[in-house]
């Protein structure tokens, strides 16, 4: 049977398996982007927290999907099979480019603007709310956007976990051989990340400045 | 606060034998023995090469530095002890990038302090129309412009619009129109010494151009390495005898030689 057909005779489960995929991506990037936007807003005067935090997140990163997802099913709470297990994974996952571009947008400002913000006398929290953090919103969200993409490939792998979502296809076919069954669950998830990819750059384009 | 400081004097600020080192390490001195006073309406300007100092008793004026030694004062009470925030608004600053929020339009820049204090939206904007008028921009051509849509002198105009806005009676300036072509920064000069005389403000200048000292300065302090060598109004500068004097009278004139 060709991928096309296949995916043509099932495209309401596929439908649905993006649609979980989806969700799966949008309550991990806003959990990542609740603590990680936040946390590089902390660092950004404290230097080591910054280096501790910053090597937290960049080990993570460095772990293998597959092994994360393996490392945390033993683990109570946070553990086990499912969505929720996934969802820590994937957080963690995203959670070093947003921090990262957090830290760089806000401290990659220009300094004689920094300097007459306090020199006019601004306050601390003026200086981060009225100008450090809107000068970073285009490489804060540079980083949500990197974030995203990741998020949408290492969800596929959360399938092995019993998250469901568009991995369950993949895995199926590979286990089985089949192409189309890879294919049914790569061609929506290469969408989605293409698609987030797009609209993410177009809202950055918008937002950076000079 | 303590008695001795307290006497009240004439002058707007002063420095009691201030030094300031980085990090609190006196062997990374970065002025020292420094005693000055600048009385209401002066125009002081601070000339020196690189790295002289003049930047850090800038800072030492407004408390973005506190000095480890001796003391500032400004209006009659010590930078210490001063609410820092309080000390800043009533202290207009002009940078040579101008430093404008390049995400603010040249109506908000310029409104930055009078909002900071919660002036009223009328008042705000009258003073915003006021002061960009004083600096020779049209509020219709320009309030509403990014600062990227501007040219090095207007963007300066702008900083100097902005510092103004709150109508600090002391005015600090590190070498506003350092970074300008030469057309532009003698334009901008002439300008603002006639604005200076104009307002009245007390005006701390930085700046090593030795002809901007001249043609803005009531009073010329001439230092080197972080300390004071010179302290004289500008026709009386010229006659100092002094080695930096004359190394910087000598920077004025172009020898003949020079050019063939």
């Amino acid at each position: 049977m060709s991928p096309w057909t296949f995916i043509l005779d099932h495209h309401g489960e596929i439908l649905s398996a993006t649609l979980d995929h989806f969700t799966l991506v949008v309550i991990a990037m806003a959990i990542a982007i609740l603590i990680g936007v936040p946390l590089g807003m902390f660092i950004v005067q404290r230097p080591t927290l910054r280096i501790i935090a910053l090597g937290i997140a960049s080990i993570f990163q460095t772990i293998p999907s597959l092994a994360l997802f393996g490392f945390l099913i033993p683990i109570p709470f946070i553990g086990g099979i499912g969505k929720r297990t996934a969802i820590v994974a994937l957080v963690l996952y995203a959670l070093l480019p947003i921090l990262r571009n957090t830290y760089v947008g806000l401290t990659g400002i220009d300094a004689a603007v920094l300097e007459s913000a306090e020199a006019m006398g601004m306050t601390r929290s003026q200086i981060l709310f009225r100008v450090r953090l809107p000068l970073a919103l285009a490489v804060i969200l540079a980083g949500i956007r990197t974030a995203t993409i990741i998020t949408i490939g290492v969800a596929t792998i959360a399938a092995a976990i019993g998250a469901g979502g568009l991995g369950t296809f993949i895995f199926r076919g590979v286990a089985l051989v089949s192409d189309a069954l890879i294919l049914a669950g790569a061609i929506p998830a290469a969408l989605l990340a293409l698609i987030a990819d797009f609209l993410l750059g177009l809202l950055e384009r918008r937002l950076r400045i000079s | 606060m303590n008695a001795k400081l307290a006497s009240i004097s004439e002058n707007l600020i002063e420095f009691h034998d201030v030094a300031y080192h980085i990090n609190d390490i006196p062997a990374r001195t970065i002025v020292s023995e420094i005693s000055l006073r600048i009385p209401p309406g002066e125009t002081l300007v601070l000339l020196g090469r690189s790295g002289s100092g003049k930047t850090t008793l800038l800072k030492l004026i407004n408390g973005m530095l506190l000095p480890p030694k001796g003391v500032v004062l400004v209006q009659n009470c010590a930078t210490t002890e001063w609410d820092p925030i309080r000390l800043r608004r009533g202290i207009g600053y002009v940078i040579q990038e101008a430093g404008l929020f390049p995400h603010f339009t040249v109506a908000e820049n310029v409104a930055l302090v009078p909002t900071l204090e919660n002036w009223d939206a009328p008042r705000t904007a009258a003073r915003v129309q006021e002061m960009l008028h004083l600096v020779g921009l049209d509020p219709r051509d320009f309030a509403h412009r990014l600062p990227r849509e501007l040219s090095g002198g207007q963007r300066q105009r702008v900083g100097v619009a902005r510092a103004l806005a709150a109508d600090p009676p002391i005015l600090l300036m590190d070498e506003p129109f350092g970074a300008l072509d030469p057309v532009t920064r003698a334009e901008l000069q002439r300008e603002f010494s006639a604005l200076v005389r104009r307002l009245g403000k007390t005006i701390v200048f930085v700046t090593h151009d030795l002809r901007e000292a001249l043609l803005l300065a009531s009073r010329i302090v001439l230092l080197q390495a972080g300390r004071i060598v010179a302290s004289a109004t500008p026709q009386e500068f010229l006659r100092l005898d002094h080695a930096e004097v004359r190394a910087f009278t000598s920077s004025l004139s172009v020898s003949p030689g020079a050019l063939a």
